[in-house]
């Protein structure tokens, strides 16, 4: 069993690892997923005592690393990024040397040939590392884990370099030995982690954004309500029919799949079953109904969800924007009322200037007459 | 330990570096031993080991140059450091890997006693201190140089530091010499590996020589421990 608690790795300012916290279960497989430069690797080598946590603790077997590293170190076998082999020596001088250095009690040569049967090296035994390709590096870098028959196998993406072949066969083996190890599965193939791990931790930018099994991540992250239906009749017509439809909010012809075939994505109201109104309507029109399935998020979409932020910044920019609406009303009413006053105030300067324009004709008026009386005096 | 002593010595035999040595170091030990032992007609060894003072500087770092450097490169350290083990135990591994390599280059000199037994008397008791002070000399410059090699992923830069280090080691009288703080050179003259192996050269058997070689070889494999320590925690 291993423990992971508050763990931290900080090189000066720079945040590698920011508080991670989690726990694998004994027979457990747990994937560690996140992109490139998240802190997958600098959290496997503090669990496994290779660089020491600026804070927090890693438990294995109720060892801690740290306390009593020699101890905890005996439990995990480890394979890191870059397989830790001596390319200057043959497979089996290599495989010999581990067994020494692990003070390994098992049976020696029944013990290092069982390792190399299971991960398929018997044929390479003599060789030299050094030429042999990458595929059966890795999978001596794996052998060199197995050694010993650790109870914890920590595994910092095994898969690499393998051909398709392999990475099954190595994928079916890690899935063995979580039936009586511990496993802790780096890697950033979401297919791999999905087929072989029980659980999935993510982690992004050095903090752990999600954790639980492939199921629940994407349940929890899919709280649309959406479908995609393929409907064979009139795009238009659908189109304004669907979205006619009560407790429908958005309708999106997305993709031809054939003469008058559309996939549409319909988006109804969240708890509302739309599937027999839709069926019905379909039904009435003499259109056909050709599929009609939920759009549920695979791993892929919720780890690009997750790693990209867009989860929480899809929450945070609702958020946002009911804020900005409030205020564009706010702001709207505030121009309409000063729109009002000014409108008055033009209007009463109107009325001003009509006022002495007529007042200026009158006195015009009036002094004209003045003077022609005055005229006509003389 | 033992695992890394003995993956070590497969190594050195595996790789030129073992063959190189030993045949550099034979080599100049012959000339030496022909030239100011065999040459003059002497039963005395003590030219001989006298001359090959300077050459352990050139030779020691070439044999300890990649013993850490290259783990480090190839990140084959990763599965030390994650192994069972201790760091002094890796330390020590390769520290008594590469000394072993050294007692082998140095039992030569026994070779050339039993040679001059067979034509004449041998003081066996100058040989064998003579011995144990080269023995010594080597231990405390291949912790030196080993220490070195900890410090850098590039064997080039290893073996010219772990030369330049024991080179100024060399030098350490001269450079007390130079020095006119009367204070400052004589520590620097108690330092001074040269002077106290040429007591032995010419005779002297003394304890605390021996001590000082051991107390270097200590501190400086304490010294790489602690490089091993500091990678971790910074």
């Amino acid at each position: 069993m291993i423990e992971v608690k508050n763990l931290c790795k900080h090189y000066g300012d720079k945040k590698a690892v920011n508080d991670i916290s989690f726990e694998v279960k004994d027979g457990e497989i747990l994937g560690f997923l996140g992109p490139n430069g998240a802190g997958k690797s600098t959290t496997m080598n503090m669990i496994t005592g290779y660089i020491s946590s600026t804070s927090g603790q890693a438990v294995i077997n109720g060892v801690d690393i740290m306390e009593n590293p020699k101890k905890a170190k005996s439990y995990i076998g480890y394979l890191p990024e870059i397989p830790p082999i001596y390319v200057d020596m043959t497979v089996s001088g290599y495989l010999n040397f581990v067994y020494d250095l692990k003070k390994c009690k098992l049976p020696r040569s029944k013990h290092i040939q069982d390792v190399c049967d299971l991960v398929k090296i018997t044929d390479v035994k003599d060789r030299i590392i050094k030429n042999l390709s990458k595929g059966y590096k890795q999978r001596v870098g794996l052998a060199q884990a197995l050694i010993g028959n650790p109870p914890v196998l920590i595994l910092d993406e095994p898969t690499v370099g393998l051909d398709p072949k392999q990475i099954i066969e190595i994928r079916s083996l890690i899935k063995r030995l979580g039936k009586n190890h511990t496993v802790i599965l780096s890697s950033h193939i979401l297919s791999e982690i999905q087929a072989v791990c029980d659980r999935i931790v993510i982690i992004n930018k050095g903090t752990l954004v999600a954790d639980g099994t492939a199921d629940e991540l994407s349940k929890s992250m899919t709280n649309d309500h959406r479908m995609i239906a393929q409907i064979e009749g009139p795009r238009e017509e659908v189109y304004k029919a669907v979205r006619g439809l009560p407790d429908v909010v958005s309708v999106l012809a997305d993709m031809q799949r054939g003469e008058n075939i559309y996939d549409y994505e319909i988006e109804a109201k969240p708890g509302v079953d739309i599937r027999k109104p839709l069926n019905k309507l379909i039904m009435e029109r003499g259109w056909y109904l050709l599929m009609l399935q939920p759009n549920m998020l695979t791993l892929e979409d919720v780890f690009l969800k997750i790693v990209t932020g867009e989860h929480e910044m899809r929450q945070a920019l609702t958020e946002n924007q009911e804020k900005n609406v409030a205020k564009v009303v706010e702001a709207n009413e505030k121009i309409d009322a000063a729109a009002e006053e000014l409108r008055t105030v033009l209007e009463g300067i109107d009325e001003e200037r009509k006022a002495k324009a007529e007042e200026a004709e009158k006195q015009n008026d009036a002094s004209e007459g003045e003077e022609n009386k005055e005229g006509d005096e003389k | 330990m033992g695992a890394i002593f003995r993956r070590e010595m497969g190594a050195f035999f595996s790789s030129a570096i073992a063959y190189i040595f030993l045949g550099v170091f034979f080599e100049i030990a012959g000339f030496f031993f022909v030239n100011s032992t065999i040459a003059y007609g002497t039963t005395d060894l003590s030219g001989t080991f006298g001359s090959v003072f300077l050459f352990l500087i050139f030779l020691i770092p070439l044999m300890t140059m990649k013993l850490f450097s290259e783990e480090k490169r190839q990140r084959t350290e990763q599965g030390l450091l994650t192994a069972p083990i201790s760091i002094t135990a890796m330390v020590l591994g390769k520290y008594f890997a590469a000394l072993a390599l050294y007692t082998i280059g140095i039992s030569i000199f026994l070779l050339f006693a039993l040679i001059i037994e067979f034509f004449g008397g041998v003081v066996w008791a100058t040989v064998l201190s003579n011995f144990v002070a080269l023995f010594f000399l080597g231990a405390a410059f291949i912790a030196v140089s080993l220490f070195v090699s900890s410090l850098t992923e590039n064997q080039i830069i290893s073996a010219i530091l772990g030369f330049l280090s024991l080179l100024i080691l060399y030098l350490m009288d001269s450079i007390a010499a130079s020095i006119k703080v009367e204070f400052i050179a004589n520590i620097l003259k108690t330092l001074s590996f040269y002077s106290r192996y040429n007591e032995f050269v010419t005779g002297l058997f003394n304890l605390s020589s021996v001590l000082f070689f051991i107390s270097v070889a200590v501190v400086f494999n304490f010294l790489s421990v602690r490089v091993f320590e500091k990678r971790r925690w910074s």
